[in-house]
């Protein structure tokens, strides 16, 4: 449900850019200017580094492999972006911050690189792809809005892209989880069993199934509030969000 | 204001913008009051439709007799979910401001928002303490479909799990005891979807908590009885400390008055501690549970602990705020919730 990533972040870092100028410093753009440039780059090269795969190898399956490096070092970097919340430079809410880039770095480290046998799986493919092209238009417009020279049409992505992004990395997200199941419970991963002097219990596998039940209530939230946003940047009035 | 308050009285109804230069005239002797009544106007603050229209109101009214006076006519929305301003995108009215003292002409227009159905502070005290009352003793004594069958209405083998429990149930029993007769809640009410919120923290941390204590596989303390015994001590210490608190601040305030003042030190050595902190209800409240999770030494208490800790600070950090902003001499040795340090 973190696939592109937005929500508040966005619509708080758009209004703070167009009405009021005040916010981080100069060392402080800089810095962030430097910090989207970077993150743009990397998720760059993830991309290229998937049609490379693709087109080296012929087939769809087993790409993760060869971003796998890239794709957990650039996921892991937006961590820093939890910090640029909590010491003010950007304004967002750390707490919703903290909560969409926890998911990712669950599902990249928890989930995918924990579990072995799920990353030969499609389902992978296509978080990947979404939070690849996600991340891409996301970070680019952070860096052309610090440096006031927002193309329209980085706006018109990052505002519409989610539409179809949104629930095709939702959609990878939960298969992978699904995929991983039988192997958490057969290996009891990260799970710790009773007696134990800390009296505590944790069924890994259990955690995975409210994990996914989360997204029922959770998706429908976050996509639902992105249309809101949408309308209200674009200023759409023709028929593309349902809601109101 | 007093311009208008003096033009509401029974001087010429002209301007009813409001007037910049309060000119105190001296009142003219008058063998007759004239009071000139209000109309008072109320529109839905989103579709601007007008909902009521009230004539003859007295210039002494106070917005909480304009809200039962709505009430009266839309028996569903009841004074304490009606959210009346002056302007749609204005803060709300408070319940004791008065007609003719608002910045409003003869004719005067609210708008009105519902804020939903609402439920009063002492009713939701009353659900977030006894959930976990209850809901610990129902694992407590294993009822059934919690543990396995064979453990159903069976009791713990080990007395510190009887000593968890008596003092888990004392701790909110006494919180019930003091909603009741000891703290002084303010009137007020909240959404009625905050009592979800607000319960399901307490009853399902208690639930994680209760589970672990009186499961059949429980391990008791490392050190034992020494571990479980200076547990008991910091809890029961903790347990005094909190309750001479909510006394001495209790015997702050007289009932119904609204006078804040600076809570000091009193003859009691547990209030001695507002030397150098602001909360120390919340300082207790936490070293009773850091009590508690020694005697139990159980991760999900430690966690509740933890949490338990940096909501009291947010909190107690708030409270110590605005000591200092509304007290020019507010003693400068104290810290919010723990002493010296934070």
């Amino acid at each position: 449900m973190s696939a592109p990533a937005m929500g508040t972040a966005k619509a708080a870092h758009s209004e703070a850019s167009h009405k009021k100028k005040k916010g981080p410093g100069a060392l402080a753009t800089a810095y962030l200017v430097i910090y989207n440039v970077i993150m743009t780059a990397g998720w760059l090269v993830i991309a290229v580094g998937l049609v490379r795969a693709y087109l080296a190898r012929g087939s769809y399956h087993g790409l993760y492999y060869s971003i796998e490096k890239p794709l957990k070092f650039f996921q892991t970097g937006a961590l820093l972006e939890i910090l640029h919340c909590a010491v003010g430079i950007v304004p967002s809410s750390v707490v919703l911050t903290g909560f969409q880039v926890m998911s990712r770095v669950f599902l990249t480290w928890a989930v995918t690189h924990s579990v072995i046998e799920v990353q030969s799986e499609d389902s992978v493919l296509l978080f990947v792809m979404a939070w690849t092209v996600t991340e891409i238009i996301r970070y680019s417009f952070y860096t052309f809005s610090l440096l006031n020279h927002l193309p329209y049409v980085i706006k018109w992505a990052r505002y519409t892209f989610f539409i179809v992004l949104y629930p095709m990395g939702v959609t990878g997200e939960l298969l992978t989880i699904y995929a991983a199941l039988p192997y958490v419970q057969k290996t009891g991963l990260f799970s710790v069993t009773l007696p134990n002097k800390y009296n505590f219990s944790f069924d890994y596998y259990t955690f995975l199934i409210l994990t996914m039940l989360s997204y029922i209530p959770l998706f429908p939230q976050l996509y639902f509030h992105m249309l809101r946003q949408r309308k209200k940047v674009l200023g759409h009035t023709q028929d593309y969000s349902k809601v109101e | 204001m007093d311009a208008l308050a003096l033009e509401a009285k029974g001087a010429k109804t002209d301007s009813p913008a409001a007037g910049p230069a309060p000119v105190k005239r001296p009142k003219p002797p008058k063998k007759a009051k004239r009071i000139v009544y209000f109309e008072v106007e109320i529109l839905d603050a989103r579709t601007k439709e007008k909902l009521l229209l009230l004539d003859k109101v007295e210039p002494t009214a106070t917005i909480l007799e304009i809200k039962s006076m709505f009430h009266k006519s839309n028996q569903h929305w009841y004074p304490a979910r009606q959210s009346l301003c002056l302007d749609p995108k204005a803060k709300s009215l408070k319940d004791e401001d008065i007609l003719q003292q608002l910045p409003v002409g003869t004719t005067a227009t609210f708008y009105f928002r519902d804020l939903g159905a609402q439920i009063t502070w002492a009713k939701v005290f009353l659900a977030e303490c006894a959930g976990p009352l209850f809901i610990y003793l129902m694992f407590y004594f294993r009822l059934p479909f919690i543990y396995a069958p064979k453990y159903d209405f069976t009791t713990s083998k080990h007395w510190v799990v009887h000593l968890a429990c008596i003092c888990h149930s004392f701790h909110y029993v006494k919180r019930i005891l003091e909603n009741m007769f000891v703290h002084r809640l303010s009137p007020g009410t909240m959404p009625l979807r905050n009592i979800f919120k607000n319960c399901s923290y307490y009853w399902l941390f208690a639930a994680w908590m209760a589970y672990y204590i009186n499961h059949p596989l429980y391990t008791t303390p490392y050190y034992g009885q020494q571990q479980v015994k200076a547990a008991l001590i910091i809890f029961l210490f903790c347990q005094l400390g909190n309750f001479s608190i909510h006394v001495a601040l209790r015997n702050l305030r007289q009932p119904g008055s609204k006078v804040k003042k600076i809570p000091y030190p009193t003859k009691n050595p547990f209030t001695w501690i507002f030397m150098v902190v602001s909360c120390p209800h919340y300082t207790y409240e936490c070293g009773s549970w850091v009590g508690f999770t020694l005697m139990t030494q159980c991760v999900p208490v430690a966690f509740f602990t933890l949490i338990g800790f940096i909501r009291m600070t947010v909190w107690a950090k708030g409270k110590h705020r605005n000591y200092v902003k509304e007290f020019r001499d507010y003693p400068t040795l104290r810290s919010a919730i723990l002493p010296f340090i934070l």
